[in-house]
């Protein structure tokens, strides 16, 4: 009975939600041409062009650079800095609207069992999500949609964040197979056993790191029988949760290895020498112990997040902050990611100023959440920088975007297409400013 | 810190006039068979007889009768009915007393949730499952009495008196209240004549033990309910009509006279515990977890004896690098130095005592002593704290401890001074029974004999040079015969080659070593001659078989003693110890001496004042004495150190309204109303979080109990002076808080289980409170009325002070009809509610609030982790600010409190509050908040010296805090934090190699790598907060791991 009351309370809310970001839309398809001039524009790719001009045409960044003849269609972006849009390459937005467990009919994000290759996170995407338009208005303008549960969740999609519904929203499609790799920790205890990074559940007395290498060496079976599988050249019987990892064999999707110690990172390595796999770390966060290594086997990172503690209360103070100079230095191709659950992702521009404050460039840190999360996710022939022929994706901002005392972004681009900046949160800013006769 | 109460009984003489007249012993048990009535007397002649740590007389007897000593001196009269004994060449010394045991107590019943000792989220249990007339809570059971459980247990008898034990104090280490201990001998005799004494102290932990019921499940808990049992215990003398009979109130009557023993876990269990017994007038003997040395001033200052343990940490197999990695600094130096326990103890002129408890195995406890010896203690000091020291505390050295007459025949014999490490006890003697330890040593074989084998077929003659009771070598001619040797102090066996062993390969050196052993007989065929038989003093004699499976007969003569060996000198320091040194905090980022305060004038910066004068450029501050004493421009002064502040940014230190950092524990969710817990009495001053949050510009920080319940703990506001210890953490003269909660989190939401703690709705939680207030109001008149006849009841008493406006409420809350619906409760019982924290539908009532006049303390953009808090905006802090309420940024998080200015930050981006306005969001505004206005929170002459010197515009996310001070101390610098790391990383690699290294020469003491986890506590214990790979949410899981 109290369950039917939660549901039926959770479901007015949500409707109440739904209902008050109705004038909120998706913009439509960009058609003809438009000019931002007058703009600094930060490429991506490190490059800096004063004064600039962007020419945008049918949703594809058509020219960029100085001297550039603009008329009609123009925005003035005089006193304004020009950013590629921000991606957010890990996350479970659109199928978590509340974060933690708090609210079991809001989770899409985990599917029961171990061995779900054939899970695609894409289908759950839930394109009405209220923190979408809080992501856009931050500057985040694609994110890569990602499924959680067990040791092999499935595959993510890379969605851009203005859609009506999944199958409009999706940018990439099934990008990648992504393994949670259990941690391999002596630790006594394994509650939170079932998320990325869990420790393994020891039962009373097992040796919990020799419990996590056997569940390691059952993917790396299931990924030899996989192999086998694909050698012969028809099945009597068809094995979905084969036929979902084909693209790791072909290279047509990344495995992307969760998991932050060295040892882990190590047996990562492992199995992309073993199975020829584009592998690519999420979590990483001693990644800088192993960046040589990394860069040898040209293993890219996706650093979880920045705003974290020091492992070890013997680490440096400010170890998750200088991670990213450090594999900068080394030369391994990283991109930063921000999945803290209580901000929502949103802060993902101000992980990259604090990379700055310990030693990135203000543009390679930025380069950390555009051109080369592009990269890694696959996507930067289409985005990633402002360079001619890739999509218009696109902010301008009232100033620095990296820090957030100036970090006011005026407008935004989806391939060319002007979005929306308003969400719930700034109409119920509205609202109360209303009720109080306060001007913004 | 009063003076232990020595209770000697008037008993004691008495008992020893009994003795003399127990001619004629009656025993009420009947015997099966014919009476065997004996005196047991022995007389040990010609020893060297150590009765005490004062007294050793040479030559001298002891002697005893019916289990008692009678007499100890040089001119004894030997009874004609007495055994004797030729003890020469051997020690007798008191037999050793444990004062720390669960000798003969059953197993405790382990429930793995209670033992966890956390608040178990899923079961609650509000009443106690002790059947019968006791009390409430589970884990007081003061009515338990040793006595009637001991049961005793010849096998770990036996272990213990193997290694010299004759006596021990046994208890149920169960519980909070842990009734009496016995004090038991470790014969193995019947119970009834084992038991020394029934009640022989009264006992105490933090620790709930086996007890499900919730409550407490935190260690404020467990102060508050030993505070609230004092309270009742007095009351309860009073005989109040509504409790009816309480046997354990009873009992913890009672128990008072008693020596009063205390188990805390750690240094800062040692100084809670004894902060307990002050305010109640008990001095506490307090066994502590070996850490004491860290602190061992404030250790001292306890005047507390303690009960030192001889467990040390193992050697952790950290050969893999990437297993080192995750073993912290701070339980590598305490592997290092925990041996040096009892000598830094002793130095600082504490009384102790020196138990085997928590060792691994008991029979470690030579080893570890000895250890302890070589790195500081004294003999001496070590002797007592054996012997005189636990039987004086425990009110029996009329009993045991020393050799004294009238006293227990406890005794161990020796084969030399007791710590010399080439000793051996040989006998231990429990109540006049004599018990072999190693016997075989009490005769020394060592020598040349002259061994004659007489054959039908002739006489032999050889030399059996015997090396030890398990090493000889048997000569013909200039031939040494192969083959075993063996003597148990009463049989001799020995079998050896009649021909010499065929020297393998014609290598000339010969036999290695010369000397044969068990191990090596079987290699080399034949055994040859094997003989049995006694050993008679220096004359042995047997039979036995040749080769040939002949009878013979044998007889071995000494013909020649080995000579006596060289004073044994083992057990002094073979060597200089190289040692780290003690770093406060203990671990990473410590010092070996705590910052000072010094004299500092920084110049030329741009200071933001927060004062009417705003921000300034290239001004001067200038700090003396830990205060503001100068402001403006040229200022000049001999005495301070200058930190030059051009180009940088000097602002006040950013206060934190609402933390979680250096506490033990944060979550007394067992009730509803748990306004006796105090955050104050379990701070963790070596919370590396303080260090952390210094680096990020914090000075002070309000430590707030969780939001598991409605009405929760006791807040405590500090100062972030990082390497202090716990009171001196403390924000003195600030005025007392409170953390009261709404919403989800006090109704349990999150609760997979279902919830049985009332309230369930946002309905209960006003009636909660309401009745708390109403019970509060009611308490109060009566103790205005009838002050002597009320219980004093901690809960209510907090409650009472709010209402009277002595202490004040920090409200965990977030929706906008929780919020008004504890204004009106407040405006109920005349009182305000003086901040609400997180708040983040704030925005939406901030006309109320304001009108109310609460502050508000809030996220910047914390949103959609909670049903409740949907609708939270990162606006909120503008619109309440803009609404003229009082509005501070808060972390709530130890990470995020590392960078509150670019919280304050975001205020400006969501909803353009000025960066004057924003960054006063995280100093001076909090600091109004919580009252301390007056002393904190702006640049201003008189104010503390609590100041920042930043690299950039604080609110910039490029900035970094340069420099970090608090009342003109120095506690983070950037450039020294460089020099730390340094430190660190070599002072790890040392003692890595060093471990290392142990292990290689002592595998089977090591154990493997343990990660050192991190305790990060928060404000809901339900929320799988966890992000660390070494984070945990509990310091039980420490506890767990260490196992």
């Amino acid at each position: 009975m109290k369950k039917i009351v939660l549901s039926i309370i959770s479901f007015l809310f949500f409707t109440l939600f739904v209902k008050a970001q109705d004038d909120v839309y998706p913009a439509p398809q960009q058609k003809g041409t438009i000019y931002i001039t007058n703009a600094t524009i930060h490429v991506g790719n490190g490059q800096v062009i004063e004064n600039g001009i962007i020419e945008i045409k049918d949703g594809k960044i058509a020219k960029v650079g100085t001297g550039i003849s603009a008329s009609g269609n123009v925005i003035d972006a005089k006193g304004k800095q020009v950013y590629p849009g921000l991606i957010l390459p890990n996350t479970d937005l659109g199928l978590r609207e509340i974060a933690g467990n708090a609210v079991r009919g809001s989770n899409d994000f985990a599917e029961l069992g171990d061995w779900n290759t054939n899970i695609r996170s894409v289908v759950a995407y839930n394109t009405d999500s209220r923190i979408i338009g809080v992501l856009r208005a931050n500057g985040i303008l694609l994110a890569n949609v990602t499924p959680l549960g067990g040791l092999l969740p499935g595959s993510s999609t890379i969605v851009q964040l203005d859609a009506w519904n999944w199958e409009d929203a999706a940018y990439k499609m099934d990008i990648g197979i992504h393994f949670n790799m259990p941690g391999l920790l002596a630790r006594s205890r394994g509650r939170f056993a079932g998320f990325p990074g869990a420790f393994p559940q020891a039962g009373a007395g097992a040796d919990p790191v020799k419990a996590a290498m056997d569940k390691i060496d059952d993917v790396k079976r299931f990924f030899r029988e996989a192999r086998a599988y694909f050698g012969e050249p028809s099945h009597k019987e068809t094995n979905l949760k084969f036929e979902g990892v084909k693209g790791l064999f072909d290279k047509k999707q990344k495995f992307y290895v969760h998991c932050d110690q060295v040892k882990q990172m190590l047996i990562a390595i492992d199995f992309a020498k073993e199975f020829g796999f584009n592998v690519v770390i999420v979590g990483g966060s001693d990644s800088w112990q192993i960046a040589d290594l990394l860069k040898q086997n040209n293993i890219p990172v996706i650093l979880n997040r920045e705003f974290n503690l020091p492992t070890l209360e013997d680490d440096d103070v400010d170890q998750p902050f200088k991670t990213p100079y450090l594999l900068k230095k080394a030369g391994v191709l990283f991109c930063l990611n921000d999945d803290f659950e209580e901000t929502r992702y949103r802060n993902l521009p101000f992980n990259a100023g604090q990379a700055v404050a310990y030693g990135l460039s203000k543009e390679e840190a930025l380069q950390a959440i555009t051109l080369d999360a592009a990269k890694i996710l696959g996507i930067d022939d289409r985005t990633g920088s402002i360079e001619s022929g890739k999509d218009a994706n696109i902010l301008i901002c009232n100033g620095d975007i990296l820090d957030m005392r100036t970090s006011v972004i005026t407008d935004a681009f989806i391939q060319g297409r002007k979005v929306s900046l308003d969400n719930k949160q700034t109409q119920l800013y509205d609202r109360y400013m209303h009720k109080y006769g306060l001007d913004k | 810190m009063r003076k232990m109460k020595i209770l000697l009984r008037p008993g004691f003489m008495l008992s020893v006039l009994c003795l003399a007249t127990a001619l004629f012993a009656q025993q009420t048990f009947p015997v099966n068979g014919v009476a065997d009535p004996r005196t047991g007397c022995y007389a040990f002649t010609n020893a060297t007889i150590v009765k005490d740590g004062l007294t050793t007389l040479s030559n001298a007897t002891l002697l005893i009768r019916e289990g008692r000593i009678i007499a100890a001196g040089n001119s004894v009269v030997i009874p004609a009915d007495a055994v004797v004994v030729n003890c020469a060449g051997k020690y007798i010394y008191p037999s050793l007393i444990d004062i720390y045991t669960d000798y003969g107590m059953p197993a405790p019943e382990t429930n793995s949730n209670a033992a966890r000792g956390t608040f178990n989220f899923f079961q609650q249990q509000f009443t106690s499952n002790t059947k019968g007339a006791y009390g409430w809570n589970q884990a007081i059971r003061s009515q338990v009495n040793a006595s009637e459980k001991f049961v005793a247990d010849p096998a770990r008898a036996k272990s213990l008196r193997e290694v010299g034990f004759g006596s021990v104090l046994t208890l149920d280490k169960d519980g909070i209240a842990r009734g009496t201990g016995a004090f038991v001998t470790l014969a193995d005799l019947k119970e009834n004549l084992v038991i020394i004494k029934q009640k022989a102290s009264a006992n105490y932990s933090f620790s709930k033990g086996t007890s499900t019921q919730s409550y407490p499940s935190s260690m404020m808990g467990s102060v508050a309910l030993l505070r609230q049992s004092y309270l009742d215990g007095q009351w309860y003398k009073t005989n109040p009509v509504k409790e009816g009979v309480n046997l354990s109130l009873q009992a913890w009557n009672d128990n008072q006279n008693l020596p009063q023993i205390f188990e805390a876990s750690d240094k800062w269990g040692v100084i809670r515990a004894d902060r307990i017994g002050d305010e109640f007038g008990v001095q506490y003997i307090i066994k502590t977890g070996g850490d004491d040395y860290q602190r061992i001033n404030e250790v001292a200052a306890t005047k507390a004896p303690l009960i030192l343990t001889l467990n040390f940490p193992q050697a952790q197999n950290v050969e893999d690098p990437n297993d080192a990695r995750f073993v912290s600094l701070r339980d590598m130096k305490h592997w290092e130095l925990a041996p040096t326990n009892p000598g830094v103890v002793e130095k600082a002129n504490i009384p102790f005592c020196l138990s085997s408890a928590d060792l691994r195995d008991v029979k470690q406890f030579w080893a570890n002593l000895r250890k302890a010896i070589e790195y500081g203690l004294s003999e001496a000091k070590a002797f007592d704290a054996l012997t005189k020291m636990p039987a004086t505390w425990l009110g029996v050295y009329d009993k045991v401890g020393s050799l004294d007459q009238g006293k227990y025949a406890n005794f161990l014999i020796t084969n030399g001074p007791l710590f010399n490490e080439k000793t051996s006890i040989i006998e231990n003697w429990v109540q006049g029974e004599k018990y072999d330890i190693k016997d075989e040593l009490w005769n020394d074989v060592k020598g040349q004999y002259n061994l004659v084998i007489a054959a039908p077929s002739g006489t032999k003659n050889y030399v059996l040079d015997v090396k030890s009771a398990s090493s000889a070598n048997v000569l013909s001619g200039s031939d040494t015969l192969t083959g075993k040797f063996s003597y148990d102090g009463k049989m001799v066996k020995l079998s050896f080659s009649a021909t010499p062993a065929r020297k393998p390969g014609g290598n000339s050196g010969g036999f290695p070593g010369g000397g044969f052993q068990g191990q090596r007989a079987g290699g080399f065929g034949n055994s040859g001659i094997r003989l049995s038989g006694v050993n008679n003093g220096d004359v042995w004699q047997g039979n036995g078989e040749d080769s040939a499976g002949v009878a013979v007969l044998w007889t071995a003569n000494l013909v020649k003693a080995s000579a006596p060996e060289a004073p044994d000198t083992s057990s002094r320091r073979r060597f200089p110890l190289r040692l780290g040194k003690v770093d406060y905090p203990f671990g990473a980022y410590g010092s070996e001496t705590i910052p000072k305060q010094e004299n500092i004038l920084i110049k030329n910066a741009t200071v933001w004042t927060n004062e009417k004068e705003g921000i300034v450029k290239n001004t001067d501050v200038l700090v003396k004495n830990g205060k503001i004493t100068q402001v403006g421009k040229n200022i000049s002064d001999a005495s301070a150190r200058v930190i030059d502040g051009a180009g940088k940014v000097l602002t006040p230190g950013i206060i934190d309204e609402h933390s979680h950092i250096a506490a033990f524990s944060i979550n007394e969710g067992a009730s509803s109303v748990t306004s006796e817990v105090r955050i104050a009495d379990n701070l963790n001053p070596e919370d590396i979080a303080i260090y952390r949050e210094l680096s990020g510009g914090v000075t002070a920080a309000q430590i707030l109990h969780g939001s598991a319940n409605t009405i929760g703990g006791q807040s405590q506001l500090i100062k972030l002076r990082w390497g202090v210890n716990d009171e001196d953490l403390k924000f003195k003269g600030a005025d007392p808080f409170i953390k009261f909660a709404l919403g989800e989190n006090v109704k349990r939401t999150a609760s997979t289980q279902g919830n049985t703690r009332y309230p369930d709705t946002r309905m209960g939680v006003e009636e909660v409170q309401m009745d708390a207030f109403t019970r509060a109001r009611d308490y109060e008149n009566q103790l205005k009325a009838l002050p002597a006849a009320t219980r004093r009841n901690l809960e209510l008493d907090a409650l009472v002070e709010i209402m009277n406006k002595k202490r004040f409420i920090t409200c965990h809350s977030y929706v906008q009809s929780e919020i008004t619906e504890l204004m009106r409760v407040a405006d109920k019982f005349g009182f305000k509610v003086n901040t609400f924290t997180h708040i983040l539908e704030g925005y939406k009532v901030a006309d109320k609030l304001k009108a109310h006049g609460s502050n508000a303390s809030t996220f910047s953009d914390w949103w959609a982790y909670k049903l409740e808090v949907q609708d939270a905006i990162a606006y909120n802090a503008a619109v309440m600010q803009k609404m003229g309420l009082n509005v501070c940024i808060n972390s709530d998080d130890a990470e995020m409190a590392r960078r509150l200015n670019q919280e304050a930050a975001k205020t400006v981006k969501y909803g353009g509050v000025s960066e004057e306005d924003a960054f006063k969001m995280v100093t001076i505004n909090p600091a109004k908040a919580l009252h301390v206005d007056n002393r904190v929170g702006s640049i201003k002459v008189g104010k503390d010296a609590d100041l920042v010197l930043w690299s950039d515009n604080p609110l910039s996310v490029y900035a970094v805090a340069l420099y970090t001070i608090v009342d003109g101390t120095v506690y983070f610098d950037r450039q020294h934090d460089l020099q730390l790391r340094k430190e660190i990383s070599a002072e790890r690699n040392r003692l890595i190699q060093k471990m290392i290294a142990e292990g290689r020469t002592n595998p089977t003491g090591m154990t493997a790598a343990r990660p050192s986890l991190q305790v990060i506590l928060h404000c809901e214990d339900d929320v799988d907060h966890q992000k660390g790979m070494l984070e945990t949410n509990s310091y039980d899981d420490i506890v767990n791991q260490n196992q």
